[in-house]
């Protein structure tokens, strides 16, 4: 087993104990905390496949933005565990059910797919995931998806002033 | 030594100069309290601290070991364990951003030639801001935890701050980085060691980063999140002991790293100007280069100082719009402006 190896089994499973304990904590601000290891342990695995840009900008934007906020929101609202309603323990059961039986439908279609077959991952010589190359990918192959969606955010900022000027 | 096809000995090598980055660190922010007392006295027309050993050298030792020796207290009503992890996350930003900043070019040790930077990585300009924009959270959780209505308006406070400040600042990096056309802060400070400063085609893109820097390390002008007379004391009021010195030390960790940071962007880095590096012994070279970065911090330290003592603080209004309508439009603008003359002069 080599260091790539034992860092990816390692990752792997803070990623998902994190994301266990998003669910079962009481606490909404322990479960943000959590999010933002799941998001850690991923932005581990975009470096072990050398795409240090994507890790990066994965803690950039939803570690250091989107969490942020999150956080915000979760601690004007003081919510704690007597006021936060609870869902009775057959329909979590449900959904845990039905959840795990989406994610093993998911699971095999992708194993399945055309596009997945005799594909490896390029785990450290792996390239793509520089900034140059990946800029050069947006802006040659694939710039009107790229400038589609700037128009996008766009309108999302310009829709956040007019409501912000209206309240 | 290679084991899992790996040299433990460059593990070893990095581990190395992350302690002793580490611990240069927090020794010069130790030093750090005590020059700004120094500072403030002089800029004051008062003696400052003078009583612990000579000059008052053992100032910032006396108060360390005060601050351990007060009984540590932890509010009944608040959470416990963020109530510890604030402090310790806000001391662990502080510190991630050093493994960045190329702090000389090369050593030889031991027949090794050694990289005086921790990781010269593909995206170093990138993962500072990353950083940065994690500090918030030790703040946030710090003062959320305390279960005190004026450690959450100063959090509250602070963390909009610090998002606010945070898109000018990376506004004015991204000019920096149309000049330099790489990431790597090793690649940036050997660009400009051949060529010149980079400030000389950035200052404003500097002016802007520099008090986008004040903001973020919580400095006067910008030292709302802990305004004792509106807000007690701030983030850190239900904090005791050592967990306070944390806070505190974590804000001059901040103000050295960030000093750090503006030097290897904006002035050289480790590159002492009108001396050839490269003609001298690699070791020497090595030694001046971490002479010079050091210099450089230490002015930045004092203009931080010269600052705090010399101006008094915003309004939030005034912080909110200096920030949003002044500061962002203007990077936005130098963006714009550095773009159209690469483009005019062909680059």
């Amino acid at each position: 087993m080599g260091i790539t190896q034992i860092l990816f089994w390692v990752l792997s499973a803070v990623a998902l104990i994190s994301a266990i304990m998003v669910l079962l904590s009481k606490n909404p601000v322990h479960s943000v905390l959590w999010l933002i290891m799941v998001f850690f342990a991923i932005s581990g695995h975009y470096i072990l496949l050398n795409a240090q840009f994507l890790a990066i900008v994965n803690l950039i934007v939803y570690a250091g933005a989107i969490m942020v906020l999150f956080l915000f929101v979760i601690m004007l609202m003081n919510l704690n565990t007597t006021t936060e309603p609870q869902k009775n323990l057959w329909l979590k059961l449900t959904g845990a059910v039905a959840g795990g039986c989406f994610m093993m439908m998911f699971v095999s279609l992708v194993r399945q797919a055309g596009d997945m077959q005799a594909k490896t991952a390029q785990v450290t010589d792996g390239n793509i995931g520089l900034i140059k190359n990946l800029g050069k990918a947006l802006f040659s192959d694939y710039v009107v998806p790229f400038e589609i969606s700037s128009v996008l955010f766009l309108s999302a900022m310009v829709g956040a002033v007019v409501i912000g000027k209206k309240a | 030594m290679i084991l899992l096809s790996f040299d433990w000995m460059l593990a070893v090598e990095k581990l190395i100069l992350i302690a002793v980055i580490i611990l240069a660190s927090l020794g010069i922010a130790l030093y750090t309290t005590f020059a700004e007392r120094k500072v403030a006295a002089i800029l004051q027309d008062r003696r400052g601290p003078n009583r612990a050993g000579p000059f008052g050298l053992l100032q910032p030792l006396a108060d360390g070991l005060k601050l351990f020796f007060k009984e540590d207290l932890i509010p009944n009503n608040s959470n416990k364990f963020l109530f510890i992890l604030g402090p310790a996350l806000a001391m662990t930003a502080a510190l991630m951003t050093c493994a960045v900043v190329p702090f000389g070019d090369k050593a030889e040790v031991f027949g090794r030639t050694v990289t005086l930077q921790i990781a010269d990585v593909n995206i170093g300009i990138l993962y500072v801001f990353a950083v940065v924009s994690l500090g918030v959270y030790g703040i946030m959780i710090g003062g959320w935890a305390s279960n005190n209505k004026f450690s959450l308006i100063a959090a509250l406070r602070g963390a909009s701050q610090a998002i606010s400040y945070e898109l000018a600042m990376g506004l004015s990096l991204i000019a920096v980085l149309m000049i330099t056309g790489t990431l790597q802060l090793g690649e940036i400070v050997k660009q400009q060691m051949s060529g010149q400063w980079n400030i000389v085609y950035q200052p404003l893109g500097f002016l802007i980063f520099f008090i986008c820097a004040l903001a973020e390390c919580n400095r006067t002008p910008f030292d709302l999140p802990e305004a004792e007379n509106e807000l007690n004391f701030g983030y850190h009021q239900e904090y005791s002991s050592m967990k306070m010195g944390f806070y505190l030390f974590a804000e001059y960790v901040n103000m050295i790293i960030s000093s750090a940071v503006m030097a290897t962007l904006f002035f050289g880095g480790y590159d002492l100007p009108f001396l050839d590096e490269s003609t001298l012994p690699v070791n020497i070279a090595a030694i001046i280069g971490v002479a010079t970065l050091l210099t450089k911090i230490v002015i930045f330290l004092f203009v931080f100082m010269w600052i705090r003592w010399t101006i008094p603080r915003f309004r939030y209004d005034q912080l909110m719009n200096l920030g949003w309508k002044k500061m962002i439009p203007l990077a936005l603008a130098n963006m714009l402006l550095t773009g159209a003359v690469i483009l005019w002069l062909g680059k």
